[in-house]
């Protein structure tokens, strides 16, 4: 029997130990930047993917915030008799529950005084526990997935609607125009998108309308011709596909090549103008929705502040996460502090009106009577058709009139000024 | 002077060595809450990752057997212990319970993707391993309809934590006058499990099974020649390797309390494998500072790349993840070229490679 | 009926595709008995190249017909396929043709990791979009419809198929290459240049997989720095089905694991719907009364036939459908 001498000595080995332990306090010492000694800083924290394949969503999230921070410094804000000087912490969660959960930590370890994020619902599920444990408020601008605030949390809020509320919104306008006897129902086998598609076809069924058996894609299907041929067998006269846009555009194509003749409907996921270019002319005519307003509805000052200082227009999410970050602040003015554990309760019963309307919360966190959008493709473009609220639908140009004349008709002179702590104007009955 | 390599100066310098490493381990969490909680959970996931590399140290570096679908394993540990402690079937039974079933439960998985492999060589058997953690993934994330099982793509949520004598994993306790909060409890559990798990592998390693691994590894028909059942320590080896994941994946669902599908993808199974190759294959603490190399390095860069991008131009340039996978690719690369048998390889495998070089 | 013909159409088309980039891998196989895993980052790389020169062409209003944009597109990816190729080739396996088996799988996966992330950082993450300039032009048979663009995929990758028959059997470059593959020591002996052949080989399955990649871009309109790693495990996959080191074998087994995946994905779902089962429908009455059925497998296990039935053809048959052609392992 050869002995076995161990390559390495304990000698040895603890040597390495130490440096390893020293190379990780190399790296630690990056934490922690001295604040400046006049005012106090107050770090809000935001979280979306900023790589990956909807970076460019998780940026537009970001860019909101930074707006609505910028703002609130430039104009001042006084809390417990100390000026404040808000600085948000961006993180990058990769749309990855595991890192999502890493990163909420480390927002918890540096003690910010509110959340703004994440953007999917994926990722804001196990990330809220952890923000429910610290008592930190968090308000999400994306996540529409209805488990987020049925678990009870006191401490998360959602400023966008819920797919409980987007599915219905979608499936009844896609039966009132286009009366379909059966509908085929897809997914791409994701969080979102299943929950979605679940929600549509709950509301088809009860309308009495025929729903297919489910096909499902993934989230990374190219070839859907398998499953389009056995649809184009059972003669759908719609399509609805939870997913997003990467996905369903090659889905429509393919339909359309295949010589399936059925109206398309999509989530929120698809609701973009890559839908153009990935579908083609076949895209002109698809239906979509968005859990919010358009972004083109959102007030023209926060429309105008966003080009300003990103020299783009906002994509999507953008004006709620404003909404959300100023939220939070305008949440700390009113309790006059900035311990979560005094404002939260001023975050709970806010009204506020934001760039994307007024805003509430309901006892689970959800925004009250949550707008929802119908779109349509049109010359390449997707335009707004209708705006769902309170189960009452209006074209665009009614609900910007209602809202304060605050939006994309460019003769309108601006009727608000950002949110610095303004009443709300009383606009509420012209709406119903 | 005491010279190191004077037999009783020897093993005053491993004592020492030693406790330094006790003391160091045991203090290491209390060090790095001082920086931030989320270095101690950075740390847990390190030792889970060091669990799973010695899990796969077993089929690849002890019996060499080419697996690339390991992270099923993982997956089968975690969702077990998901099922049997969350609302999801409304179960809540003890860990200490749940552990074993996990382990017994991926055991019978190794096999089930063991049994048709034994004939394959090298590559196909890379394949047709890559292939079955595919399909654990898929199936994972697909069980939900008709019955479900799985929850698919949801992931299983709210699961309970880990809890000992009235001891809550989730929460901060004082103990002491000190203040120990969650993940710093898991610390000390992983650490447990972790010194269990070295010790099986050493006994195992200079057993009857462990040579006789090391006898398939070297020349598989000379071991047949000479009398061992080839299948029979093949799927040892799976089995074996397979309860380890599956531990491992338990305390995983219970420390993340949420796990989904994608927790479990392909580049996970990679990122396993390239630890154990890279640390190096067969020697078991090569393995565990393989895995530690590459848990800490993407977050030291996450925490120092960012900084310095934007220092120098204003704005990062490449995300440190990227840079992480390019290293990765880079490190795999450049390692099998000039030393393919690990930073710290175990002596005989360093002696084989450096002969089939010839 | 005429689904049937359908998915069979889809299936033929897809698994063209899956043929030409099998092709690659069975080459690379038989010659030096190593899994080009990279082989998928350079099918993507053809594609992503060739996107950028049709995005150009299109974008710069150039009066060409869209045919022959693709077609410069194409002549634009192949050269620096190839450029990969060799590169993969020369830097990363030459240097351990005599290492033990793990070796060059490990370098492989880490070629495939850093092409994919280069891949990502000039492309960016998104999901690009092949501009839609070949019209869509369907046509009936029997109830079916094959668009040209199909027709167009099928009748090339037949013709590079025979073109490299007659390359690898009739020409000098050829029988060299297949000396190479039987016993490559001897056939050095005999003259041939072993580095050469070898390096031939890799530029050979290179510029298939260009043309692969153009292919698979131009019929689903899109294409994602990731598109090469499943493309490639189920071309890998396809070749093993045919019989690794066997050209026909690559082709055979392409196609079949096309048609497999189509008809799979098609029919899976009616077959194992309990509620259609005599004995066992009765059990789930209820279930089958409100939503009229109860679907065990559907078509969302799509991806794991190609995984299956690698499994299945290792297990019964690991030589392959048409018998393996690599070098003893003396």
């Amino acid at each position: 029997m050869i002995p076995r001498r161990p390559r390495y000595g304990f000698a040895q080995t603890a040597l390495i130990a130490a440096v390893t332990a020293a190379l990780t306090a190399c790296g630690k010492k990056e934490e922690a930047p001295p604040p400046a000694p006049q005012e106090t800083i107050v770090k809000i924290g935001h979280v979306a993917p900023l790589t990956g394949a909807i970076a460019h969503l998780g940026k537009d999230n970001e860019n909101g915030t930074a707006l609505a921070i910028e703002e609130a410094n430039t104009a001042g804000v006084t809390i417990g008799g100390q000026k404040i000087k808000f600085e948000m912490m961006g993180e990058d969660d990769q749309a990855d529950p595991k890192v999502g959960t890493t990163v909420a930590q480390k927002l918890v370890d540096a003690k910010v005084a509110g959340i703004v994020g994440h953007l999917n619902s994926g990722v804001t599920i196990p990330a809220s526990s952890l923000y429910n444990q610290a008592g930190i408020p968090m308000i999400t601008a994306s996540a529409t997935n209805p488990a987020l605030t049925e678990q009870g949390f006191k401490n998360i809020f959602r400023v966008v609607g819920r797919d409980d509320q987007q599915g219905p919104a979608v499936a009844n306008y896609l039966m009132s125009q286009h009366k379909p006897k059966t509908v085929a129902v897809l997914d791409d086998a994701t969080a979102y998108g299943e929950g979605l598609a679940n929600e549509v076809e709950k509301t088809l069924k009860a309308a009495g309308v025929k729903v297919l058996p489910r096909e499902k894609g993934t989230d990374k299907t190219t070839d859907w011709k398998a499953i389009l041929t056995k649809l184009k067998g059972r003669k759908p006269d719609a399509v609805f596909y939870g997913g997003m846009d990467a996905t369903g555009g090659p889905l429509l194509k393919q339909a359309r090549e295949l010589g399936l003749r059925a109206v398309f409907a999509y989530g929120d996921g698809a609701c973009t103008d890559k839908m153009k270019e990935l579908a083609g002319d076949a895209s002109e005519g698809l239906i979509c929705s968005q859990a919010g307003i358009p972004v083109k509805a959102a007030s023209q000052s926060f429309l105008d502040g966003y080009k300003a200082k990103f020299s783009a227009d906002p994509i999507l999410y953008a004006p709620f996460t404003y909404d959300a970050t100023n939220l939070l602040i305008e949440a700390m003015k009113k309790a006059d502090s900035t311990d979560p554990v005094k404002y939260l309760p001023e975050l709970q019963k806010i009204s506020f009106k934001g760039a994307s309307g007024q805003i509430e919360f309901d006892d689970k966190g959800d925004r009250k009577d949550a707008e929802m959008t119908i779109f349509t493709m049109k010359a390449g473009v997707i335009e707004p058709l209708a705006i769902i609220k309170s189960g009452k639908s209006m074209t665009m140009e009614e609900y910007v009139a209602a809202a304060g004349g605050a939006a994309a008709a460019p003769a309108v002179t601006p009727a608000e000024t950002p949110p610095a702590a303004e009443a709300a104007p009383a606009t509420e009955p012209a709406k119903q | 002077m005491i010279s190191p390599s004077d037999p009783a100066a020897k093993s005053i310098w491993a004592k020492l060595g030693m406790a330094f490493i006790v003391i160091a381990l045991l203090a290491l969490p209390f060090v790095l809450t001082q920086v931030g909680t989320a270095w101690v959970r950075i740390t847990n996931l390190a030792i889970l990752f060091a669990l799973l590399a010695l899990g796969l140290n077993i089929v690849v570096g002890f019996a060499g057997l080419l697996d690339l679908g390991y992270i099923a394993f993982y997956a089968v540990g975690a969702y077990t212990y998901a099922l049997l402690a969350s609302p999801h079937f409304g179960l809540s039974l003890p860990f200490w319970a749940i552990l074993p079933i996990g382990a017994l439960i991926a055991c019978v998985f190794g096999v089930l993707l063991g049994a048709p492999t034994l004939k394959l060589r090298g590559d196909y058997l890379a394949i047709v391993t890559l292939g079955f953690g595919e399909i654990i993934r898929i199936f994972m994330n697909n069980l939900s309809q008709p019955f479900n099982l799985t929850n698919g793509p949801r992931g299983i949520a709210r699961i309970d934590p880990v809890q000992v004598g009235g001891v809550d994993f989730r929460t901060t306790d004082t103990w002491f006058g000190f203040a120990v909060s969650g993940p710093m409890k898991y610390y000390y559990l992983l650490l447990l499990v972790l010194v269990v798990v070295i010790v099986v592998n050493l006994r195992l390693q200079d057993s009857r099974i462990g040579r006789a691994w090391q006898a398939i590894r070297e020349d598989e028909l000379a071991a047949k020649a000479v009398g061992i059942n080839t299948t029979h320590i093949k799927l040892l080896a799976f089995a074996m390797g397979a309860s380890f994941g599956g531990i491992a994946g338990g305390i995983f669902s219970a420390i993340q309390g949420f796990i989904s599908p994608e927790s479990f993808v392909l580049v996970e199974s990679i990122m396993v494998l390239a630890m154990v190759v890279l640390g190096g294959m067969g020697n078991i603490f090569g393995v565990i500072a393989g895995a530690v190399l590459l848990s800490f390095v993407p977050e030291i860069l996450r925490y120092t790349v960012e900084p310095l991008q934007k220092s120098i131009f204003d704005r990062v340039v490449i995300e440190p993840e990227v840079i992480r996978m390019l290293l990765f690719g880079l490190a795999l690369v450049l390692m099998m070229r000039f030393r393919p048998a690990g930073l710290w390889p175990s002596s005989t495998r360093r002696r084989e490679l450096r002969n089939a070089e010839r | 009926m005429d689904i049937f013909l359908q998915q069979v159409i889809n299936g033929l088309t897809l698994g063209s595709v899956y043929a030409i980039v099998a092709l690659g891998y069975t080459m690379v196989y038989g010659i030096i008995q190593l899994i080009n895993f990279a082989h998928g980052e350079v099918v993507m790389l053809g594609a992503m190249v060739a996107f950028t020169v049709i995005t150009t062409l299109v974008g710069a209003q150039v009066p060409l017909s869209p045919l022959l944009i693709v077609l410069v597109g194409t002549l634009a990816a192949i050269p620096v396929c190839m450029a990969t190729g060799y590169m993969l080739e020369r830097v990363a396996y030459r240097p351990l043709r005599r290492a033990p088996r793990l070796a060059p799988l490990i370098t492989a996966i880490g070629m495939s990791i850093i092409l994919q992330h280069i891949a990502m950082l000039v492309w960016s993450r998104n999901n690009l979009a092949f501009p839609q300039i070949i019209p869509l032009i369907t046509f009936e048979v029997a109830g079916a419809t094959i668009t040209a663009v199909q027709i167009g995929i099928i009748l090339i990758s037949l013709a590079l198929m025979a073109g490299l028959t007659y390359l690898v059997y009739r020409t000098k470059l050829g029988i060299a290459m297949r000396a190479t593959a039987e016993n490559a020591p001897v056939a050095a002996l005999m003259g041939v240049s072993v580095d050469r052949v070898i390096a031939s080989t890799f530029l050979i399955g290179a510029a298939l997989g260009a043309i692969a990649g153009v292919m698979f871009g131009s019929y689903y309109g899109i294409a994602h720095y990731t598109m090469g790693a499943v493309l490639g495990l189920k071309a890998f996959s396809a070749a093993v089905l045919g019989g690794i080191g066997n050209l026909a074998g690559a082709m055979v087994g392409g196609l079949l694991l096309g048609l497999v995946e189509a008809l799979g994905a098609g029919y899976i779902g009616d077959l194992t719907d309990l509620c259609r089962w005599p004995l066992v429908s009765g059990w789930f009455s209820e279930r089958c009364a409100t939503d009229g059925h109860l679907i065990l497998f559907g078509s969302n296990y799509q991806d794991v036939f190609a995984f299956v039935v690698l499994i299945l053809v290792l297990v019964f048959r690991p030589s392959g459908l048409l018998g393996e052609r690599v070098a003893d392992r003396a």
